[in-house]
């Protein structure tokens, strides 16, 4: 595609305006002159979400669950309030079947250190693929040193997709659980998680879905998709940090045990015994991070306003952009994406070290991520110490990107032998 | 912010790109890796050995231009010199890049090297990119220090 024909058809159709919708987002008042192309690692914070906690704390804080009184009464009907809208967000048939954590890290951790040694046994396979985060490597590792079980790496194809053949290859009778991104953080690789789910299950596998780049941008319904378990985080989606979601299907959670105790979590307790909540409290031990899920809720009241249709086509435009725009660079290779390439530009930049390239653009003003984006295995099996990230968000437009290659130019002439 | 050409000064960008002792000595007296688990860059520095004085000194490996440079640079102040002078020269190098003083305690000709790795201590304005300068050092060190060839430092 042209850039002509791409000018066109942009901004994207609804009446999206990234330009407009920046007012909402203070950070950007305040650094005039960012080009912010990091939300990958985490996203900026709309007003909604900084001004709403605030007020939470002002206006309707107290504990939750225990007190009599009514403004705990109030915060606890805040707090589900946001499990809720969380419910709705992944089309959850069911609020218990939300979980609130601190991060997708913790979602993953909570699943292979619950549900892993109650389901699992020496000798079973957790199947994952090269694409991965490493917070959905190592929580496996630990449990395969842990109790034996094996871990299997379905691989990619030469563009950089999942190769599905080669997946389904390494399904069995022995794959217990498939463990797998949504949309690889290093590559903006789209999985197509629908068939993965439909071949795990016609093994008798689990599926647990790392959504931390699909929920900002991909509609999910976790029903449709019928997986498992779906892991998401909250400063990726515009909302606070220090607060995630596992979602599992309340059949799976209520079979799992408990994976740390202390209050909230329990029934009745004695010292001679226990007895545990149902889920979803079950697993939420102690006193959550209230305001973090209240913040979270709003930041799905954001995007839901938005439309995450038109988010998507709005970035799926920008990322066509990009890939027009930067391929344009001399010396500059794109990582493939597969099929399918969702907010994400990770590139090489031949002779120039990603850290020396990224120091350039932070002297642009234009942010961005350099190194191995936490997947050293991916950047190994693609012989690369790293590459430099730009992500997108809402907020970013054209003008954006091409300051980026603006500055990516400037870097190339500094340093290009 | 300071001005980029102050932390890429020419000498270093013309070292980043064509590192002098940028190979690998083959029956080393000591050598070491040194790792930067930040950014994955990984550094090996060969060192012969004649009694106290370092005959020769080269280094292999993959990092940013910063990272190159400074052992390139390192590389060719340390030739001739004696494992105490290398010491020296670190320790004074160490302070610089982290922002500490200029000690006047180096006897002349140290002082005239440390001069030759000025250039670098603009990395003290980019604390991210410390390790970037040191990383060579670092490894410089644990080949003394160890004399076992194939040791790994990392930097943090």
């Amino acid at each position: 595609m042209t850039t002509a024909s791409l000018r066109s058809t942009y901004p994207a159709p609804g009446g999206f305006d990234p330009r407009r919708l920046r007012r909402d987002f203070p950070i950007f008042a305040n650094n005039p002159d960012l080009v912010f192309l990091d939300s990958a690692a985490s996203a900026q914070k709309p007003r909604s979400v900084i001004d709403g906690t605030a007020q939470y704390y002002r206006t309707d804080y107290a504990n939750v669950h225990r007190g009599v009184y009514r403004l705990s009464a109030r915060s606890t009907e805040l707090y589900e309030e946001a499990r809720d809208k969380v419910r709705r967000f992944l089309n959850a048939a069911d609020h218990r079947e939300i979980v609130f954590v601190r991060n997708t890290t913790e979602a993953i951790n909570l699943v292979a250190q619950s549900w892993g040694p109650a389901f699992l046994r020496e000798g079973d396979e957790v199947l994952i693929s090269e694409l991965e985060h490493h917070s959905n490597i190592v929580p496996w590792q630990l449990l395969r040193d842990r109790i034996g079980i094996r871990l299997v790496v379905a691989p990619i194809d030469a563009t950089g997709g999942l190769d599905l053949a080669a997946f389904e290859a390494r399904l069995s009778s022995r794959t217990r659980l498939v463990a797998m991104t949504h949309v690889a953080n290093a590559t903006g690789t789209l999985v197509p998680v629908e068939r993965i789910i439909r071949l795990a299950h016609l093994h008798g596998a689990k599926v647990l879905i790392d959504g931390s780049q699909a929920a900002p941008r991909l509609p999910v319904d976790v029903q449709a998709l019928g997986c498992d378990f779906y892991a998401f985080t909250g400063h990726k989606v515009y909302g606070p940090t220090g607060i995630g979601v596992l979602y599992g299907r309340f059949d799976v959670l209520s079979a799992m045990p408990p994976w740390q105790g202390g209050g909230e979590m329990i029934l009745h307790v004695s010292f001679e015994k226990t007895d545990y909540q149902e889920p979803p409290h079950r697993f939420e031990a102690g006193t959550p991070d209230i305001a973090g899920a209240i913040g979270l809720g709003l930041a799905l009241d954001f995007i839901e306003e938005l439309g995450r249709d038109n988010i998507l086509e709005h970035e799926e435009a920008l990322t066509g952009y990009g890939v027009d725009r930067l391929s344009r660079i001399p010396g500059l290779r794109l990582l493939g994406a597969g099929q399918r390439r969702l907010a994400i530009l990770s590139f090489d930049l031949e002779g120039v070290h990603p850290h020396d390239v990224a120091q350039v653009l932070d002297q642009h003003h234009v942010a961005v991520r350099a190194g191995h984006h936490c997947a050293q295995p991916l950047m190994e099996r693609l012989g690369l110490s790293g590459t430099t990230r730009a992500s997108l968000g809402v907020y970013n437009d054209e003008t954006d990107i091409d300051r980026l290659g603006a500055a990516i130019e400037a870097a190339r002439g500094m340093f290009a032998r | 912010m300071m001005d980029l050409r102050e932390l890429y000064q020419e000498i270093i960008l013309d070292h980043g790109r064509h590192p002098r002792n940028f190979r690998v000595i083959e029956t080393p007296t000591h050598s070491a890796q040194g790792h930067n688990p930040l950014c994955g860059d990984r550094v090996t520095v060969y060192l012969t050995l004649e009694g106290d004085r370092i005959a020769d000194v080269s280094f292999q490996g993959r990092g940013c231009a910063i990272s190159t440079a400074a052992a390139s640079l390192m590389t060719e102040v340390l030739k001739g010199k004696t494992v105490a002078d290398a010491s020296a020269l670190f320790a004074q190098f160490h302070s610089r890049v982290t922002g500490g003083p200029a000690s006047d305690e180096l006897p002349e000709p140290l002082a005239e090297d440390m001069e030759r790795l000025e250039p670098l201590t603009g990395v003290k304005a980019y604390p991210a990119r410390v390790k970037c300068a040191t990383l060579s050092w670092h490894a410089l060190e644990a080949a003394l220090r160890g004399g076992d060839p194939g040791k790994t430092v990392k930097t943090e």
